[in-house]
């Protein structure tokens, strides 16, 4: 994980509020040019680290290295970050023009260069009719541009955002997380992102850290954070994930044969945590790798009977929910309505589950 | 229909305060305004309608002198309150977090008081055997008791100031508790040091309290009589005094309601201008 000459470099920082620890030992690296997200449900920390990368936030012990350069006692108005705020904290007094060009009062620009600057900011936002709006006429998405536009326009080496799409409606929502990462390709400008929802995460980021707790979990591609969680609370943090308990028979070079309650026998693929044959170990599989069928499957790797418990239709695709013997759970079945609806409507039927090893996620903490 | 019946349910809850209004303020100012056409003919009244009151008032030096005086006492108090609350309405609205409200009633507490026992307090501070000269004198600073602390514009000043200081803590402490925080966030995190913020960010958006507390403050002591007829002296009469006296010893009506009108328009021009150049200057310091 650690690398060298990382953009932005955390290192063993901790945060304390009084006697509650908000950041416990974090380290991490961010590249340049990067959109790097901070996931996680409230309260885990994700925010303070951003705030503490702003400067907000005095870090407790530990060191940030924001381009080389340690950021303790910096403070904020001195940092080579911008930060676009939850509610946007568009100043009400200004006019859109004076909002976005705010901070280059410092930089001792002419009339005119300024007003250049900010004309181009407001195309880049696409909000070029705007300038003279005042900030109290404008829409929640609105806002998030000249938020953004406010900060991009001083040319940060760290572009934070906290929560910025959380007040908006889910259409637009989905349209700025477009618009977001189009424009963080745009000016390269590295983007730390703060968000609870992961979708959102896995739609922009090239990196995610999951945090929990004010730990970090597992920072890593939204790929692998999906298909290889490190352990249980990431694998069902993020999407839909079944777990299953069992017992490790035999490891061989690249594969271990393990009895998995219910599921009988599996060989699981070659995996990140070491394993000793008698171990107890968490299996997951992901809904969607379940092949659902009425019939037994021939030819298949892994094949289990069940009962159809409950079952949903949800247009593209249904989701089901089937019973077998020796898994208190029942197992979540998600598949794809390729050709028929999806048969939900007849319930208690016996199916069969098939599944590859492939599929098969093995999580050491049981 | 039913907006016409909301509008109407709405003045009918208007009713009693606006019978109260029109009983208490326009009925008497109207009668004010009647009076000061009047002319005083003994005991009684000559009604007709005369500008010879307004006429005696602009020839007069001494009463546009008194009113020149009084606006400038008052604004002085207004301008000496609102820049010594300013920053104690700040220091609550940011720096306080817990019991807000108790400090909030603390800085109040004068207000408990009768103001005629506040003006008896400053008179025992200023005096010529006050607080403040018996302390200077036993310290040694000074060999005489200091005479223009009482009975002068300046024991004016300062007591008015101080008797009105809950006006001006009131609204500017609202207007900045007002502020979102993360405005000042951001101001920073765009580069601004903590001067540059607060002139550019606090001190606009909390000018609204600061107008208020200043409109508020300015117009009540520019009519005042009590503190200047304790504490003022031969200097520090104001035109509240004169008015007073018109309505008393003068015996000239009349001339008090034709004074206590010129006063009332001089405020309002002034109060006027005050609201239209700060909204100028509010548009230009951003």
């Amino acid at each position: 994980m650690t690398q060298e000459n990382a953009f932005i470099s955390i290192r063993n920082v901790n945060k304390f509020f009084g006697k509650f620890q908000a950041i416990n030992d974090v380290s991490m690296d961010i590249d340049h040019g990067e959109f790097f997200s901070l996931l996680g449900s409230s309260g885990c920390g994700k925010t303070t680290l951003l705030r503490m990368l702003a400067g907000f936030e005095s870090v407790s012990s530990g060191e940030i290295y924001i381009d080389g350069q340690p950021m303790s006692g910096v403070p904020p108005h001195h940092r080579p970050v911008n930060m676009v705020f939850q509610n946007y904290a568009i100043f009400p007094h200004l006019n859109v023009r004076d909002n976005i060009a705010y901070g280059l009062r410092r930089q001792k620009l002419s009339r005119a260069k300024r007003r250049e600057m900010v004309d181009e900011m407001l195309e880049l936002i696409k909000l070029p009719e705007y300038g003279d709006r005042k900030a109290t006429q404008l829409s929640g998405g609105q806002r998030q541009r000249i938020a953004l536009a406010r900060a991009l326009i001083l040319k940060p080496k760290v572009l934070l955002l906290d929560e910025p799409l959380g007040a908006l409606d889910k259409q637009l929502r989905e349209q700025m997380q477009l618009e977001l990462r189009a424009l963080q390709r745009t000016v390269g400008i590295t983007f730390v992102f703060v968000t609870h929802d992961q979708e959102e995460a896995l739609t922009l980021s090239d990196r995610i850290a999951v945090m929990s707790d004010g730990r970090d979990l597992q920072v890593d591609t939204p790929t692998r954070l999906y298909e290889s969680p490190v352990n249980r609370e990431v694998a069902s943090f993020i999407g839909t994930m079944n777990f299953f308990d069992g017992t490790v028979k035999s490891v061989g070079s690249d594969t271990a044969v393990i009895n998995v309650d219910g599921l009988g026998e599996i060989t699981a693929p070659a995996c990140t945590v070491s394993l000793l044959a008698g171990d107890r170990i968490n299996v997951a599989i992901r809904p969607e790798k379940f092949l659902l069928t009425d019939q037994k499957p021939e030819g298949v790797q892994n094949c289990v009977k069940g009962h159809l418990d409950n079952a949903a239709y949800l247009g593209e695709r249904s989701h089901y929910y089937v019973s077998v013997e020796g898994i208190s759970q029942p197992v979540a079945v998600s598949a794809q309505n390729q050709s028929r609806a999806g048969g939900t409507e007849d319930r208690k039927r016996p199916v069969w589950l098939s599944w590859d090893n492939a599929a098969i996620v093995v999580l050491k903490d049981a | 229909m039913l907006q016409k019946s909301e509008t109407l349910r709405g003045y009918s809850l208007l009713t009693p305060t606006l019978i109260i209004m029109a009983i208490g303020i326009l009925v008497p100012f109207g009668i004010l305004i009647a009076m000061s056409f009047w002319t005083q003919v003994g005991f009684g009244f000559d009604l007709t309608p005369t500008v010879a009151n307004y006429e005696m008032a602009a020839d007069r030096p001494i009463y546009g002198a008194l009113i020149k005086r009084s606006l400038w006492m008052s604004g002085m108090a207004t301008i000496a309150t609102v820049l010594l609350c300013y920053p104690m309405a700040y220091f609550v609205a940011f720096h306080v977090h817990r019991n807000k409200m108790m400090w909030i009633v603390l800085m109040t507490l004068p207000f408990w008081t009768s103001y005629l026992l506040r003006v008896f307090a400053w008179k025992v501070v200023l005096g010529y055997d006050g607080v403040i000269n018996s302390a200077l004198l036993s310290v040694g600073l000074i060999d005489a008791p200091l005479e223009f602390l009482l009975y002068s514009q300046t024991a004016v000043i300062i007591t008015l100031a101080h008797a009105w200081a809950a006006f001006a803590i009131l609204p500017m402490y609202v207007s900045l508790e007002k502020i979102d925080r993360s405005l000042l966030e951001a101001a920073t995190d765009l580069g601004d040091g903590p001067v540059m913020r607060f002139f550019r960010i606090t001190l606009p958006l909390s000018l609204p309290g600061v107008i208020s507390a200043t409109l508020l403050i300015f117009i009540p002591t520019t009519g005042d009589y009590i503190t200047p007829a304790l504490l003022g002296g031969p200097d520090g009469i104001m035109i509240g005094n004169l008015i007073q006296k018109q309505f008393g010893a003068v015996n000239n009506w009349p001339m008090g309601a034709a004074l206590a009108i010129i006063l009332m328009l001089s405020i309002a021009a002034i109060a006027l201008g005050f609201m239209f150049s700060t909204m100028f200057v509010r548009r230009r310091i951003t």
